[in-house]
């Protein structure tokens, strides 16, 4: 059972990091984009490809995993950058599609065996959790504390403005273009690294797992903690994993189905759309009167 | 000429293909056009209508061989599951997507994926993960005309889904409840004031694309089995063809649908990509369309007033 | 003197002309007047100005620059800020953060640098950066008497507070022409005799004012000079005084005799 925990630790981390680097996409620029399973399926690759074909540490393959992801962010961004809402969606998740069909194309077997992290002669191994809840959390903490500064910065603040209203922040000297395609760049990026850490712990990459189901599964994350509020995101994380293992979790997993967890999951997302749409913390607000923070539900509802 | 007529085989078999995915797309496409938002619920619609079916036929069908009974009772078994999948699609309108129509558009939209995983993992939970065959209702030895074969599934497949997008058509342009379902596409509010009973239209709406989504599955599941997940995949495929064609129309979605059959079809052979990247074919296809005309071919231009 | 003029700038959609060889010009300083029946082609002629749409032909020239193709974020920046006729606040941020936003570009923007190079140094300094936002955002909103209201979420004021603070925004970025687009519309009395307040106040920080509106009397009362468009065109530009007396002014809005 503290096995199955940790396992869902790890797991909830490296969601945690997809799903700060899709409400930077969705949350903040108010991008509906479904294809954080093709970035994290190129951070996985590109580890593996370093590591195992390279022969290079995990270390280095981390900020390429970035920029690879980071790049594909780019490539996806400019050209759907028209599209908006539904049509962005769709767009994105067929995308996400190319790049699983590609690689099931090219590599249909996948790796396996891809030589283990290291730092300091120490190996990170799938055999001690502990250690790898820390690598993993403490990237989990990085990542949050770079983009809590970037969403109250200034260039945050113009992020948000894109998702309220286009035409507003074009007629505030706002570069839509240029935030929108940053915002993918950005999301792509730690999507990436997520998948790096991912084969960094299973040390095996299967081209088949990067489905649009993994996608949803971190949209869901970042709607049920909160659009748009990090904390929250990766509140959401936590919770999505801890359902998907909870039949292992409590030593039921022969009486429940596999199925329930994913059934429950279902539910979860349609009670929340129905009873708390704002997800669970809501919106991040930032105080800058007293310079503090503190948090109000958004969208209180209350009509002009 | 052998190419050619090779080339004609793909013609006909992405045709066949075409007429189930403008089924399917359909649905997508008269819920978008009254509620503007993806039901992505409805590819798992179509796997429960599969379900359905295969469950109704094998039941009436019994130790039967007789080849009259065998037609009929797979005709029966289309209506019962029409009919059982038009009361879910309704039912699902009515909890998961009616409390939402005022709320922000990815609500509805996130809820229409917390229902697809509930009916893909609740088929999944009774039916077991493994595939089942649809069998024929009849023998399915292919017609050979000038070294074209053609399966009498495929006549079944084109002429059933032609006799229903040629009804759907009628219903839309000729009935009352059809010009009221158009009156609601354009105008909610208006149409509501002109006491045009929108709830009533909107659980009509559903019914009648849940309908033609169980007919869409009964007739991809001959060539693509019956499985929890058959849905997935080719309800994707079936909303690419509705924004090809141009989401919000029918004639679009019906175009749509063939194009993207034909396209699939041919496309693998023609560009010389081995036929795993099919669907690769469809989402480039999308991508395309999306770029160069993102209201599709018959779509409307809409822009956002300023 | 000119400060912006429109040299023959047509728009088509379609088969339609919304805008027809308009040569419109807006006089520094002054609060320049734009009326016309409904659908004579004023907001469509204001977004070919600031760029949220361009036009089919005719150019326009903003202190001397051509700004014709340039996109609306790079127009906003020259200095011309605009409101909306169905206003364009964002609801679900504060009234303060609105004005934030309406100096997106005031500050932290370093003319010598590259725009990566400023947006890391934004990225860094965001606390500075935020208290000098803040501070100057509370001034526009003091200026507009909005102060007491800043962290209010914008979708919840009234309908008039929510015109002021489309302008308090606008305002923000210190712009050197202002377009109002029926900033009156929908407001009672009381709150058109303060946004006349409001347009005279603008027009004494030396702010040339564009208008567009059908309140006559706001019009009247507030414009200096004033430019009349139907079915697109041009048909008189004067003083209120001429234009309430041009008999083709009073054809458009009136009809004939026989209809």
């Amino acid at each position: 059972m503290l096995n199955f925990f940790q396992l869902i630790i790890i797991y909830a981390g490296i969601y945690a990091l997809m799903a700060i680097g899709q409400n930077c996409i969705t949350g903040n620029t108010g991008m509906l984009s479904l294809c954080h399973a093709g970035f994290f399926c190129i951070g996985s690759y590109s580890t593996a490809i370093i590591c195992k074909v390279v022969g290079l540490p995990f270390w280095f393959s981390l900020p390429v995993a970035a920029i690879v992801s980071g790049f594909v962010g780019f490539l996806i961004g400019v050209p759907t950058l028209r599209l908006k809402g539904d049509y962005l969606c769709i767009a994105t998740l067929g995308l996400g599609e190319i790049i699983k069909n590609i690689a099931t194309n090219v590599n249909p077997v996948g790796m396996m065996a891809v030589p283990r992290a290291e730092l300091f002669g120490y190996q990170f191994s799938s055999r001690n959790k502990f250690t790898f809840i820390l690598l993993v959390w403490f990237f989990v903490l990085i990542a949050y504390l770079l983009f809590r500064q970037l969403a109250h910065s200034r260039l945050g603040r113009a992020m948000t403005a894109v998702r309220e209203d286009e035409v507003a922040a074009q007629a505030n000297g706002i570069n839509v273009t240029k935030y929108k395609i940053g915002a993918f760049i950005l999301g792509a990026a730690v999507g990436g690294t997520a998948g790096c850490f991912a084969t960094a712990y299973t040390l095996t990459v299967q081209p088949g797992s990067y489905t649009f189901m993994v996608s949803v599964m971190v949209l869901c994350m970042v709607v049920l903690g909160g659009m748009g509020n990090l904390a929250g995101v990766i509140l959401g994380a936590f919770i999505i994993e801890f359902i998907s293992y909870f039949p292992q979790l409590v030593g039921l997993s022969s009486v429940i189905p596999a199925q329930a967890s994913q059934i429950i999951y279902g539910l979860v997302l349609v009670i929340m759309m129905i009873c708390r749409p704002q997800g669970i913390l809501g919106r991040d607000r930032y105080r800058y009167g007293d310079g503090r923070k503190t948090r109000r539900s958004a969208a209180v509802k209350k009509e002009a | 000429m052998t190419t050619l007529i090779q080339y004609l085989q793909y013609l006909v078999n992405g045709i066949t293909l075409g007429s189930i995915y403008a089924l399917i797309a359909l649905g997508y496409t008269m819920v978008y056009g009254i509620l503007k938002f993806i039901n992505f619920a409805h590819g798992d619609i179509l796997m429960v209508g599969a379900y359905t079916g295969l469950l109704t036929y094998t039941a009436l069908l019994g130790e039967s061989t007789n080849p009259v009974w065998m037609l009929t009772a797979f005709f029966i078994a289309m209506l019962v599951s029409m009919a059982f999948c038009a009361a879910l699609g309704m039912f699902i309108e009515r909890v998961a997507y009616k409390p939402l129509r005022n709320a922000s558009r990815l609500a509805p939209l996130l809820s229409a994926i917390g229902v697809s995983f509930i009916l893909s993992n609740g088929a999944a939970w009774i039916f077991g993960a493994q595939s089942r065959r649809f069998p024929y209702p009849f023998d399915n030895t292919p017609i050979v005309i000038a070294g074209l074969s053609i399966t009498p599934h495929q006549i079944l497949t084109v002429t059933v889904s032609v006799i229903m997008m040629v009804v759907l058509t009628l219903f839309v342009n000729k009935s009352r409840m059809g010009k009221a379902m158009r009156a609601t596409s354009i105008d909610q509010a208006t149409s509501e004031l002109m006491g045009i009973d929108v709830n009533k239209i909107i659980s009509m709406t559903f019914a009648i694309g849940s309908a033609l989504a169980a007919v869409g599955g009964i007739l991809s599941s001959f060539d693509f089995r019956v499985y929890a997940s058959m849905g997935t995949m080719t309800g994707l495929k079936a909303f690419v063809a509705a924004v090809i064609g141009g989401i919000g129309n029918i004639q679009g979605a019906m175009l749509g649908g063939l194009i993207l059959g034909v396209l699939e079809s041919i496309g693998a052979p023609l560009l010389g990509i081995p036929s795993a990247l099919r669907d690769t074919i469809a989402f480039a296809a999308l991508i395309i369309i999306l770029l160069v005309k993102p209201d599709g071919i018959l779509g409307k231009n809409e822009r956002e007033k300023v | 003197m000119r400060i912006l003029e429109t040299e023959s700038v047509s728009r088509v959609f379609g088969g339609v002309v919304a805008v027809n060889k308009v040569d419109f010009h807006v006089e520094q300083g002054l609060v320049n007047g734009l009326i016309g029946p409904n659908g004579a082609g004023k907001t469509t002629l204001f977004n070919q100005i600031t760029g949220m749409d361009h036009p089919t032909s005719g150019r326009i020239i903003f202190d001397g620059k051509d700004i014709t193709r340039l996109p609306a974020w790079k127009i906003s920046r020259l200095g011309i800020a605009r409101t909306f006729q169905n206003i364009r606040l964002y609801n679900d941020l504060t009234v303060i953060e609105n004005v934030m936003m309406g100096l997106h570009f005031k500050v932290g923007s370093d003319p010598f640098k590259g725009r990566f190079v400023q947006a890391v140094k934004s990225y860094f300094n965001a606390g500075k950066e935020n208290r000098e936002l803040y501070s100057k955002a509370l001034e526009w909103l003091e200026f507009f008497e909005l102060a007491p209201l800043k962290d209010e979420f914008a979708r919840n004021l009234p309908y008039g507070n929510q015109r002021e603070l489309e302008i308090a925004r606008a305002m923000a970025s210190e712009p050197k022409v202002l377009f109002l687009d029926e900033p009156a519309a929908g407001m009672n009395p009381s709150e058109t005799a303060h946004l006349m307040y409001i347009i005279s106040r603008i027009r004494e920080l030396g702010v040339t004012v564009v208008l567009i509106e059908h309140d006559m009397k706001l019009v009247m009362n507030v414009c200096d000079n004033i430019t009349v468009l139907s079915f697109g065109q041009k048909i008189a530009e004067g003083t209120p005084d001429e234009i309430k007396s041009d008999p083709l002014v009073i054809e458009a809005y009136l009809g004939r005799e026989e209809e």
